[in-house]
């Protein structure tokens, strides 16, 4: 197993920067510092213990110096100075309100006019008991208010998007979450407004900014608000230092300090956040940040705070069900009877072959128990995780350049002077990814090259330079752009692919041979939180745990060992991908089928994957929630949700995420189920604890194994739309229809309207404008959307890939760079000719 | 109305005032013929370093209140650095009492875009800017006149009398906030964003507009230059005081007879000023004055005799300011004065800083119920702490400003005070200004 953060520590090379001989010495409150210069005196004072009270004041933003409430006392300046703006200076002396009658009198008197104006809700507030203006209160402020006067007031809450609540008259306008918008997220849909004591956050309500005001610039009545529209909105909730902005999903819910605070991961993508989850009574009620300068900072994305409502989904599975012979209908049945007739299924299933199918929410535990399950129980290597478009090529890539390869981390991208991305939209697919970018590209000098089919809203933030590729001619560009191999020839340069290259014949190979030729670190960056551990558990028809090639007779004989298994019983053959899985139990030549955390919707041909499962002899599902998967198992378990297990995360830099459980439960987690089957089909997994698989794991010696060199498939011919047609371009949306936020209404609200968005000269060949309907479609069916004329390559269609009314795979059944039919408006009815023709 | 004496009459300099009376002056043909864009001819003969050497040599300083001076000021733009430079011009006037910029750029336009392009030519900087308060409409149409004026006689634009010297001129409008007349908050406003002050440093001489090197000067202090090009540093220096030189209009308004703008040189005193202004108004005895506009520390009848002057202002306790002097009669309230300009600190407040933002409101509101007879004594402990919790505290001066006044005339007048505590004096406000939230 790789790990980034044992890399970092072993390898002096990397990571701590050159010790900064550009230190200053000073004094705070009569205790001699040595302070780097440019250091902040409120930071340097910090690091001493000595806590100045602080609002407007965050450690990620720049100094804003609003609030007031930091003063100091500096010899030699006649005023108190904000410590949250002051650099330190050489021989400087600062007296806080420890030592300082000036700088204690000036807090308590901020202290005194912040509380003027503040609802003194505290009860009733959601923040109470955390809030930082209720703690400094009471340690700087007065005992009692002399303010006398009546108190603003505001219409109370507004929504400024359908997750975030703001409460203005508990503002006090420290701008925390302003700026977070503008300098972190990039997205200023927040800003003040009014002025005096009417100053007040809000969202813009004019026609200025794109909202539907009254035509002549004025407020339209609310009709022209443009909502808090970030992926990122979230954060300011959780730095807002009182209780006026709060989340629709934790509103009045709980009191702080009745919560359990655990820390844990994220389970939504390959980023890796740390995060904080608050539970009471069985239930978690909150999600956090978690504070991680090495990964997320102290970020996350709105679907990771607010992503967890899976958890308590009524369709959540809670017994193992299995299909009755008599009605053809699942039944609940106890556990053993369900795992007596799963592993019976299985192993008569055996014969004729079994598949194995796992999906991106899979911890490297569980992952790597249904690798040892397939080679172990099943004798198969027709195991993928891959639960979406792939390729052969793909599957050469991860053994040759991605299995236990740790070779980016978050800092280098901070740090990169260049960074080529391509098959990956950071905002969408890694969002901690994009702000860590912009970090780079704003505070450092990161400079973005995009090859995209149009510089989306998330690289414009990053200030990226586009390389306007048409879907399936990212290989060619990779191999022949100047502008690209000149990004990447810099010292220090990244280049990040995203899963989606898979698809386009020659793009892995073409981004390996490019690192190789350039010296450019390559990084690969999946969607899902699962993958990255499931290619060093193993599962991957081509791959054995720790990135040994089945093919490869030493990797075998290691895992004999490890596994304890006789020398040779380890099938030698390269299995089945996911695509040849479903295709042989399609085709009805599959005994079984074994599925985990895949939705048949997300696979290159969901309605092939649909035939697939009822074709398969016998399907055992393992899941969460009801899907298409387990409507058609003869055999349902329910498993843990993340929350209700250990494990561990691989996020996209090959770091270690583990995390405990969150809510003690008795749902077990897949690797348990597994190894239950498996004793009944006398095998001994192993697998039943997370502890027993990570000693297995640790206990694995390095392989020995050759690392299989990278593919070098040829770059597939440019594709050539016809009259009419246009190639379509596609990928996910943060906040889409994703089986584990499906359902969640006030999530969805903050999702990004789901558009096609067409060249100029397509909208201009159709006759369309902004907004007009136009309907993309194949021989299996057709998704009309709204227009969005966008600065696209000529030729190019862009859908969202699993969004409402555009569930792209499944209507369409192709993906990125097939060749679509456009049309002008709705799809007229469907002839029975045009059918049969 | 008295009638000066001529003693006194004579203290008037008038220079920059000088056209204000002649019939057209803001015409090209007319400025043209009364010296104008004469010292821009001059100006343009000499290298640019010696135009920054010859205000220095003047003493000028800073005509907005703060009194820097202005050579040193030009003189920090760094030259060579490869970056475009700005001069910004604030004509922002609106600190209560304030009247001197907007007569001079009504009547006497040229004379400010003059100064502009020779400042411009001294700093290097092919644009400049003249940020004019929003509501000065007609100066500002005056403005615009004489800046097209300007470019067709060929003082502006390309290739300035074929010196090679390049200048375009904007005057723009504000949008009706006194805190853009803050050097900062008018950049932010001059680039679109919303008018709060920023955080200095990088102070505009490095990183001001466009995050470029930027003087801003205040309207009075551009429109002098011509004059010291035309008469030099000398002549300059003949007027006013040692550190304090030049001549200075001084705004007078309030129970004078003649209230106005009074061009005298630097130094003379309040007892003179008055009698220029042809005297108290009959009935009226002075009671408190401004020196500089609202935001500056009160001075009372004892002060009559002190130089208007930076010095001299600043020994009595006082700030010279914009030399707008509000004059208050016995006849008159400090404690409804203080009020009435608390409403006007709390209204341009921009909200950035908690002193400023919540302690006018809370001023404001105890004013309002002293007023209206409902006052403690504790309200007078209350107020002038908060006063203090403003002053020094706040982001930019706009919060010293406003607690300017209510500590002075708690330091002058508490008796007045007392008299509406304790019911010595009618209630000025009636209960009714107590409703409401805002």
């Amino acid at each position: 197993m790789t790990d980034v953060a044992k890399k970092t520590d072993a390898d002096p090379n990397r990571g701590g920067k050159p010790k900064d001989t550009n230190s200053v010495t000073l004094t705070i409150d009569g205790i001699q510092v040595t302070a780097e210069k440019g250091e902040l005196v409120i930071r340097v004072a910090e690091r001493m213990g000595i806590a100045i009270p602080r609002f407007c004041d965050h450690p990620l933003l720049a100094p804003a110096g609003a609030c007031r409430q930091c003063l100091v006392d500096i010899e030699g300046q006649r005023k108190p100075v904000a410590s949250c703006t002051q650099t330190v200076a050489e021989g400087m002396v600062v007296k806080t309100q420890l030592t300082s009658e000036v700088a204690a009198k000036a807090q308590g008197g901020v202290m005194e006019l912040l509380l003027a104006n503040h609802p003194l809700d505290c009860p009733t507030c959601d923040k109470g008991g955390e809030c930082p203006l209720q703690n400094q209160a009471m340690t700087n402020g007065r005992a009692d208010s002399r303010f006398k006067e009546h108190k603003r007031e505001y219409e109370k809450p507004i929504h400024i998007s359908s997750q975030v609540l703001l409460d203005r008259e508990r503002c006090i306008l420290c701008q925390r979450c302003t700026r977070f918008s503008e300098e972190i997220a990039g997205d200023k849909f927040i800003d003040l407004m009014d002025r005096s004591s009417g100053e007040q956050i809000n969202v813009y309500r004019d026609d200025f900014f794109g909202g539907e005001g009254t035509g002549d610039g004025q407020a339209g009545d609310g009709e022209g608000d443009v909502p808090f529209n970030s992926y990122f909105s979230g954060n300011t909730i959780q730095i807002c230092p009182v209780g006026a902005l709060t989340g629709e999903q934790y509103r009045f819910r709980a009191r702080p300090f009745d919560l359990v605070s655990t820390t844990t991961a994220c389970e939504h993508c390959a980023a890796g956040c740390s995060m904080r989850a608050d539970h009471r009574r069985g239930k978690v009620l909150r999600r956090l940040a978690g504070d991680d300068p090495a990964v997320n900072e102290e970020w996350n994305c709105d679907k990771g705070r607010w992503g967890f409502q899976y958890q308590v989904a009524t369709d959540r599975i809670t017994t193992p069900l299995l299909r009755d012979a008599r009605t053809g209908e699942l039944r609940e049945v106890s556990w053993s009877e369900a795992l007596l007739a799963a592993a019976e299924g299985l192993k008569a299933a055996k014969g004729a072959g079994v598949g194995v199918l796992t999906g991106g929410r899979l911890t490297v535990e569980d992952a790597y128990a249904y690798a040892k399950f397939a080679r172990v129980a099943l004798g198969t290597n027709d195991v993928d995780f891959r639960s979406r478009p792939l390729s052969a090529e793909e599957a050469d890539f991860l053994a040759s350049s991605v299995a236990g390869v740790a070779d980016v981390t978050y800092e280098d991208v901070e740090d990169a002077p260049s960074a080529v991305i391509v098959g990956l939209e950071p905002e969408e697919e890694c969002p901690i990814l994009f702000l860590r970018m912009r970090k780079g590209h704003n505070r450092k000098k990161l400079q973005v090259t995009a090859v995209a089919p149009y510089l989306s809203r998330g690289f414009e933030k990053l200030g990226a330079a586009l390389v306007a590729a048409v879907p399936g001619d990212e290989a060619r560009l990779l191999a022949e752009d100047p502008a690209i191999a000149a990004a990447l020839s810099v010292p220090g340069a990244l280049l990040f692919v995203g899963e989606r290259l898979a698809t386009v014949p020659g793009g892995l190979s073409a981004a390996a041979a490019l690192a190789a030729r350039t010296g450019a670190r390559l990084a690969w960056v999946p969607r899902r939180a699962g993958d990255r551990g499931a290619i060093d558990a193993g599962c991957l028809p081509n791959l054995l745990p720790g990135g040994r090639p089945v093919s490869d007779p030493a990797a075998r004989a290691e895992m004999s060992i490890a596994w304890k298994v006789e020398a040779g019983a380890l099938p030698s053959t390269t299995g089945r991908d996911t695509d040849a899985i479903v295709a042989a139990a399609a085709a009805g030549q599959l005994g079984g089928l074994l599925v985990a955390g895949v939705d048949p919707g997300d696979l290159a041909d969901p309605r092939l994957a649909e035939q697939a499962l009822d074709n398969a002899g016998f399907v055992v599902s393992l899941e969460l929630r009801h899907s298409a998967v387990t409507r058609r198992a003869d055999v349902v378990f329910p498993v843990a949700p993340a929350a209700e297990k250990s494990g561990t995360f691989l996020d996209w830099e090959g770091r270690l995420r583990s995390f405990g459980t969150v809510l003690p439960s008795t749902a077990m987690t897949d690797g348990r189920v597994l190894e239950a089957i498996g004793a009944l089909m006398e095998v001994t997994l192993g697998t039943g604890d997370v502890m027993t698989i990570r000693r297995e794991l640790g206990a694995m010696p390095v392989s020995k194994a050759v690392r299989p060199v990278a593919p070098a498939v040829a770059a597939g011919p440019r594709p050539e739309p016809g009259e009419q047609e246009a190639v379509l371009a596609t990928w996910h949306q943060l906040i889409d229809l994703g089986s584990m936020t499906e359902g969640d209404a006030v999530l969805a609200g903050t999702a990004r309207p789901p558009v096609a968005r067409i060249g100029r000269e397509l909208a201009a060949t159709l006759g369309v404008i902004d907004g007009d309907a136009i309907t993309v479609g194949t021989d299996r069916g057709a998704i009309t959307l709204p227009a969005a004329i966008t600065d696209l390559a000529p030729r190019v269609v862009w859908l969202p890939t699993n969004s409402p009314g555009s569930a792209l795979r499944r209507s369409l059944g192709v993906t990125a760079g097939a060749t679509v039919r456009l049309s002008a408006g709705r799809p007229g009815p469907v002839l029975a000719s045009e059918v049969n023709s | 109305m008295t009638q000066p004496r001529r003693e006194i009459l004579q203290k008037l300099t008038p220079v920059l005032t000088k056209r204000w009376l002649s019939p057209d002056a803001w015409k090209m043909e007319v400025y043209e013929r009364l010296d104008g864009y004469a010292a821009l001819r001059k100006a343009l003969d000499v290298h640019p370093d010696d135009l920054i050497q010859l205000i220095k040599d003047s003493g000028l300083r800073g005509r907005g209140g703060a009194g820097f001076p202005t050579g040193l000021k030009w003189g920090f733009i760094p030259q060579g650095d490869g970056k475009p430079h700005y001069l910004v011009i604030n004509a922002d006037e609106g600190e209560p009492g304030t009247c001197k910029d907007l007569p001079l750029m009504t009547y006497d336009p040229h004379s400010l875009v003059e100064g502009a392009i020779i400042a411009a030519y001294a700093i290097r900087a092919n644009r400049a800017f003249i940020y004019i308060r929003g509501e000065a409409v007609h100066a500002a149409r005056r403005l615009r006149h004489a800046v097209a004026e300007a470019k067709a006689k060929g003082y502006l634009g390309t290739n300035i009398l074929g010196s090679g010297f390049d200048l375009e001129l904007v005057v723009h409008s504000g949008a009706g906030a006194y805190i853009c007349g803050e050097e900062t908050a008018l950049l932010d406003s001059l680039e679109g964003f919303r008018g709060q002050p920023r955080l200095r440093p990088p102070f505009p001489a490095i990183a001001g507009l466009y995050a470029s090197p930027t003087v801003v000067n205040n309207v009075g202090t551009i429109a002098s230059v011509p004059y010291i090009v035309l008469g030099g540093p000398e002549w300059w220096k003949s007027m006013g005081t040692e550190k304090s030189s030049g001549p200075m209009i001084y705004s007078l308004s309030g129970r004078i007879a003649n209230p106005g703008q009074y061009e005298c040189g630097l130094g003379i005193t309040l007892r003179e000023l008055i009698e220029l202004a042809g005297g108290m108004q009959p009935g009226h005895n002075l009671k408190f004055w401004t020196p500089g506009g609202s935001s500056t520390p009160l001075l009372t009848a004892e002060h009559i005799d002190t130089a208007m002057d930076f010095e001299g202002v600043a020994a009595a306790g006082s700030i010279l300011g914009t030399t707008a002097m509000q004059i208050f009669s016995d006849q008159d309230c400090p404690v409804y004065a203080t009020w009435r300009w608390l409403e006007f600190y709390h209204h341009e407040s921009c909200g950035k800083c908690t002193p400023c933002r919540e302690g006018n409101y809370w001023m404001v509101r105890t004013y309002r119920r002293i007023l209206s007879g409902e006052g403690t004594h504790q309200d007078l402990d209350t107020l002038q702490d908060t006063a203090d919790n403003i002053f020094g505290r706040s982001f930019c001066g706009l919060g010293d400003g406003a607690a300017t006044p209510v500590m002075s005339t708690l330091k002058f007048f508490r008796q007045d005070y007392l008299d509406y505590i304790e019911g010595r004096t009618a209630p000025r406000l009636s209960a009714k200004a107590l409703v409401g939230a805002h």
